[in-house]
């Protein structure tokens, strides 16, 4: 595993796995616990059947119709159009044991959202579930979002200009339903419920996984002391994340954005100070 | 499956949570190869000899279930002798008519004291020629529920040793199959060969077992029914029929494909696997009877089965007196299979067609042939969701851009009904475990669309109004039928009152479930087949569906939940025969009636009660202790013993050898398809002698093995699916979220062929067969492994075949590619193994196709005769 970045955020409420409560910290005094999802790509067949319903659910158009040449992914990555993304890697060994890794990607809900950080209008906001959803009614569609995710995820969306992404079916699970993903998937690869019941059967897995000689098989996401305060949506990979096209140290963008204002706020008073000192010497 | 079939799939993959091996033999690295323990790349069109060399291995090292095989098959039967096996015959059987290409089956008999029937056919009266159109017919179908007829009280020997017995002949007909000669001919390695066995046998016996699963690569070869044939030996073997875990899935096509066997869409079968009767040997109803109807088991009932039929049919017009208006029945004359039927239509004779959720203008064999046949209608009716290329060949299809049709110059007029989909109807599906599970309208039908029971029941209702109303005489009879009223008598006379209802006048699709299940002749519904009668007072349209409406209500809409109930679950939905869940269950207890083990036990005998219980419901008379011993002059039901566990066989035994309802063979031989690179490394003999062979000039077959120009098409090339797209794309194509999941039609191959080719990864490749040439773009990967068979290394083309012209993702149809050489028994195409060429780059365009593909023919001699030789 790859070194982890010290959690460099402002002390707040805590959820039950140690982990900072986003839905707390918002403002929700009483509020349901987090609701995550748990993706277990070592049973993901393949099929984007989360994909579809994604699609279906949420009402969200066609993507293109190009064939990519990456394996059976022709979705190709997340984006304004593509909340689910099945990835397939091709690890074939002539003479061994062959692997075709395939896992669904989604939305971190981050608890450390640098996309929410950015929103300007306060289109990005957190449910009262911990999750991440943009207000396609308020999005301006400024795209300062879209720069700020640091998984790719937030894209614009050329027919409407607004910014979209995975609401982790915020119209569902207020209702008691599961999300549309979740619920299609065929293998229980996608795994839905409170966060820290799903970091726990994460952990049960893993050790099944490694008792069953899998050490290859690790969690992504799951740890509050990451970059991104521990992900809302985690996932079992079976590989490195940079194999599945996933970033190995996420960081939550605006994590350094009140140093940097302080360095501003010293090189202005510095530029002020120096432009004063100039004056005084010029008059002088 | 996990490709074709991934809800399934959650099945397989919540038994690997639970400790179970996964064996996957594919051709290719596929999604379910990704999740198997072993992935077995295979020679496209070698399984019989991949399967025949595990049963050679558990042969030689005796690694059967003795008890069970003893008990509960046929090892101990012995034949006559004048069987004569593979072995004495360089390939192929005793009683092969090679002029006719038809085996005359009466040496594959048991021995026994029985009277040997004249000349071997139930009806002494036919002539050659008549016999030959019989057995043409291949009713292989009919078997579908089990039962040919066969010699109810064999000679056996328990002992196993003489050399007439089924193992012995097993034995020795097997013995060939050793792991050398399968690494040559399936390009399968010794030593994967050996780690299959090990985990097949390991995993089989009195506690545990081992099943089997099989999709269309199985059953789409010239041989597809002897594939079959061949797990069957295996697990009979091994005892896992019958029991908890095991047996053979067959993975149907479709959603319902196994109820539109049960209720059959095909042509030479009726309900519940009863024989479509034939022109000759079925004149009567006491004819077809005796016939088709066996002397011991429960097809001994046929009488029962079939006059029910008939008073569903007829109703009040079917008597005892008419026959039951069994003579309103049509009659085969032949095979009249649908690839029959598009000769037919191009030579003139079948004028009409309804294509109903059927694409057959890409999704056929052949589809060239498919598309010319259709232009010679007079008439065709697609009913589909859109406009899918049977509905438009006329307009866009690939001869117009050949020039070979001209739209202004077709004649068939071509009608578009859009159908209603299944969330829009009531009915049922029946899955490949034979289970009917109930769906209830989620939404009325928009616009014009209607399901298929409002077609057909409205259609039928005004052709009756019409026959009707125009009386005698309104149109002339044909030759031979006294008038019109008679001629239209079997129309007219038909059982069509079911209630409608809602604005669209939609048939009640339960009342259809419950004249399928039965009533008698107060209306009661009945509640199992064996109350059914041969004298008129019980109506039933399938007696394998009887008891799916028992007491008035629908059974297959039971959803009674998994946690609520045990773990057969026979609450959830119903299964025929009778709800039973596992077929031949009897065989999970052993003879004594006894559990083979706690782990595996399914039902038992209950001493105490005298009866037979347990978990599911028990596949026997319930009654019937395990020590009944039938009297010599037993018949029927009464003559099958305490252990005859498999009750539809003629013997109640479960058959290694198959002494009767096979038209090619009564063990399986690996023999090469119709077309190969390959010389049959195993026999003499080339090919399945008894194939179908079509000859015409649009189905020319391509050379073989040794034979010259067999090398201008070095490469096997397959079709398959994608979980992304459904069969011929007209459920998929069409729609956006499926289409850019797939969005064009492309071939895989290896980098060796890659690099052999100059096929560029995601460029074009042509693809080229003796009856067309299509263009795909190219997937270069290392899951298509180069295999060694036959001394040299073999490529393989592997080709989804789920495209068209028409929908959001167009591309050519590999079905082009596909000949017409058909399976004896069930008149099944061979898309899964055959010989092509791949060269890089687009295929031509405009007239020019028709010349490289004639250039193809040319520079392998190509003639009308070639590939038709046995």
């Amino acid at each position: 595993m790859s070194t982890r970045v010290a959690p460099a955020f402002a002390a707040g409420p805590t959820d039950a796995a140690g982990g900072l409560d986003p839905a707390a910290r918002s403002g929700y005094a009483d509020h349901p616990p987090r609701m995550g999802f748990f993706t277990d790509t070592s049973v993901c067949i393949g099929c984007k059947a989360c994909e579809v319903a994604c699609k279906e659910w949420n009402k969200v158009p066609e993507d293109g119709l190009e064939l990519t040449g990456m394996s059976y992914d022709n979705t190709g990555s997340l984006s304004a159009s593509t909340w689910r993304h099945v990835a397939f890697i091709e690890q074939i060994v002539r003479a061994g044991d062959s692997r075709w890794l395939m896992s669904s990607d989604v939305c971190k809900h981050c608890t450390e959202a640098a996309c929410l950080d950015v929103c300007p209008t306060g289109a990005l906001m957190r449910s009262e579930f911990g999750t991440v959803v943009i207000q396609d009614d308020v999005c301006n569609g400024c795209g300062y979002c879209v720069s700020a995710c640091p998984f790719g995820v937030v894209g614009r969306r050329e027919t409407d200009g607004g910014a979209h992404k995975c609401t982790l079916c915020y119209d569902r699970i207020g209702d008691g339903l599961t999300p549309a993903c979740a619920k299609a998937c065929p293998t229980e690869s996608i795994q839905f419920g409170p966060l820290d019941e799903l970091r726990e059967r994460a952990q049960g897995r893993l050790r099944e996984l490694h008792d069953a000689g899998t050490p290859q098989a690790r969690l992504y996401g799951e740890d509050p002391a990451d970059g991104v305060g521990g992900a809302g949506a985690f996932f079992l990979l079976l590989d490195e994340p940079e194999v599945y096209g996933l970033p190995p140290d996420p960081v939550v963008t605006t994590r350094d954005l009140p140093r940097m204002w302080r360095h501003v706020a010293t090189a202005a008073a510095a530029l002020a100070a120096a432009a004063l000192l100039s004056g005084l010497g010029q008059r002088s | 499956m996990a490709e074709a079939h991934p809800v399934g799939f959650q099945w397989v993959m919540e038994a690997k949570k639970r400790g179970a091996k996964i064996i996957h033999v594919d051709p290719r690295f596929t999604r379910t190869s990704a999740h198997a323990d072993v992935h077995v790349p295979i020679r496209a069109g070698a399984d019989i000899a991949f399967v025949g060399g595990i049963i050679n291995y558990v042969l030689t090292n005796e690694k059967y279930f003795r008890d069970y095989m003893l008990a509960y098959t046929n090892a101990a039967t012995i034949l006559t002798d004048e069987y004569a096996d593979t072995e004495d015959l360089d390939g192929v059987f005793s009683g092969l008519d090679r002029e006719r290409r038809v085996y005359e089956w009466d040496s594959w008999r048991y021995e026994s004291d029985a009277v040997r029937p004249a000349a071997g056919e139930r009806s002494p009266d036919l002539t050659g020629a008549q016999l030959l159109q019989v057995r043409r017919s291949g009713r292989g179908e009919a078997q579908g529920s089990g039962g040919a007829k066969a010699e109810p009280r064999p000679h056996t020997d328990p002992t196993l040793q003489h050399p007439r017995c089924v193992l012995q002949i097993l034995k020795r007909h097997f013995a060939r199959y050793t792991p050398q000669v399968v690494a040559e001919v399936a390009g399968v390695p010794e030593q994967l060969l050996r780690q299959v066995c090990e985990l097949v046998t390991e995993n089989s016996g009195p506690d545990r077992t081992t099943a089997f699963v099989y999709s269309l690569g199985w059953t789409q070869h010239t041989v597809g029914v002897q594939y079959i044939r061949t797990a069957a030996i295996l697990q009979a073997l091994l005892g896992n029929m019958g029991r908890p875990g095991g047996g053979i899935m067959a993975l149907r096509g479709h959603a319902s494909i196994q109820g539109s066997t049960d209720i059959p869409t095909l042509f030479d079968m009726l309900p519940g696997y009863l024989p479509m009767p034939h022109q000759y040997g079925n004149d009567n109803l006491d004819a077809y009877i005796a016939a088709e109807t066996v002397e011991k088991g429960f097809w001994a009932n046929t009488r029962d089965y079939m006059v029910s039929l008939l008073k569903a049919y007829w109703g009040d017009a079917a008597t005892q007196d008419n026959d039951f208006c069994y003579g309103y029945l049509p009659r085969l004359t032949g095979s009249h299979s649908t690839y029959e039927t598009v000769l037919e239509q191009l030579n003139g004779r079948c004028t009409g067609y309804f294509l109903l959720g059927q694409n057959p203008a890409v999704g056929s064999a052949n589809a060239r042939m498919q598309r010319l046949g259709m232009a010679s209608l007079d008439w065709l009716v697609v009913r589909d969701f859109s406009l899918i290329e049977s509905a438009t060949w006329w307009q866009n299809g690939p001869e117009i851009e050949t020039g070979e049709l001209r739209t202004e110059e077709i004649k068939t007029e071509v009608f578009f009904l859009p159908a209603a989909a299944h969330t829009e109807k009531d009915g049922s599906f029946t899955n490949t475990q034979r289970m009917l599970q109930w769906h209830h309208t989620a939404v009325e039908p928009a616009g014009d669309s209607r399901s298929d029971l409002w077609f057909m029941f409205h259609l039928g209702r005004r052709i009756r109004q019409k026959l009707a109303e125009a009386g005698r005489g309104a149109s002339a009879p044909p030759e031979g039928v006294a008038s019109a009223d008679e001629w239209n008598r079997p129309v007219l006379d038909l059982t069509w009152d079911y209630p409608v209802r809602g604005p669209l006048d939609e048939p009640a699709a339960e009342v259809v479930l419950a004249e399928i299940n039965g009533w008698s002749s107060d209306g009661t519904p009945l509640s199992s087949y064996t109350q059914l009668n041969a004298d008129g007072s019980t109506a039933c349209g399938c007696w394998i569906y009887c008891g799916v409406y028992a007491g008035g209500v629908n059974q297959a809409a039971r959803r009674k939940p998994g946690t609520e109930q045990n773990w057969v679950a026979n609450e959830w939905g119903w299964a025929w025969p009778a709800n039973r869940r596992v077929l031949y269950n009897r065989a999970s207890a052993d003879p004594d009636g006894r559990p083979w083990s706690q782990r595996k036990a399914l039902v038992w005998w209950d001493a105490g009660q005298g009866k037979w219980t347990g978990h599911d419901v028990p596949d026997f008379i319930a009654d019937r202790p395990p020590d009944y011993r039938p009297a010599e002059d037993a018949t029927g039901v009464e003559a099958i013993s305490g252990t005859d566990a498999f009750i539809m066989q003629a013997d109640g035994k479960a058959w290694l050898f198959a002494p009767a309802g096979l038209v090619d063979g009564p063990l399986p031989a690996h023999y090469e398809p119709q077309e190969s690179p390959f010389v049959n490394l195993l026999y003499g003999q080339q090919h399945n002698p008894v194939r179908e062979i079509i000859t015409h000039r649009d189905n020319r077959y391509q050379p073989s093995g040794a034979e010259p120009g067999s090398d201008v098409f070095p490469y096997v090339t397959t079709t398959y699916r994608l979980t992304e797209h459904h069969t011929a794309g007209g459920m998929s194509r069409f729609l956006p979220y499926l289409a850019e999941l797939q969005p064009a039609f492309f071939c895989e191959v290896s980098p060796e062929l890659a690099a052999e080719r100059g096929l560029e990864h995601a460029g074009w490749a042509t693809i080229v067969t003796a009856r067309s040439a299509i263009e795909a773009r190219v997937l270069v990967t290392e899951r298509m492994r180069p295999l060694q068979v036959g001394g040299r290394v073999v490529h393989q083309v592997g080709l989804p075949w789920h495209w068209g012209p028409n929908g959001l993702t167009t591309g050519d149809a590999a079905n082009e590619l596909v000949h017409l050489s058909l399976d004896p028994n069930v008149h099944i195409q061979e898309d899964k193994a055959m010989a092509c060429d791949i060269r890089a780059g687009r295929r031509p365009r405009g007239p020019a196709l028709r010349d490289l593909v004639r250039e193809y023919q040319q520079r392998a001699g190509i003639t009308a005769q070639t590939g038709t030789e046995e």
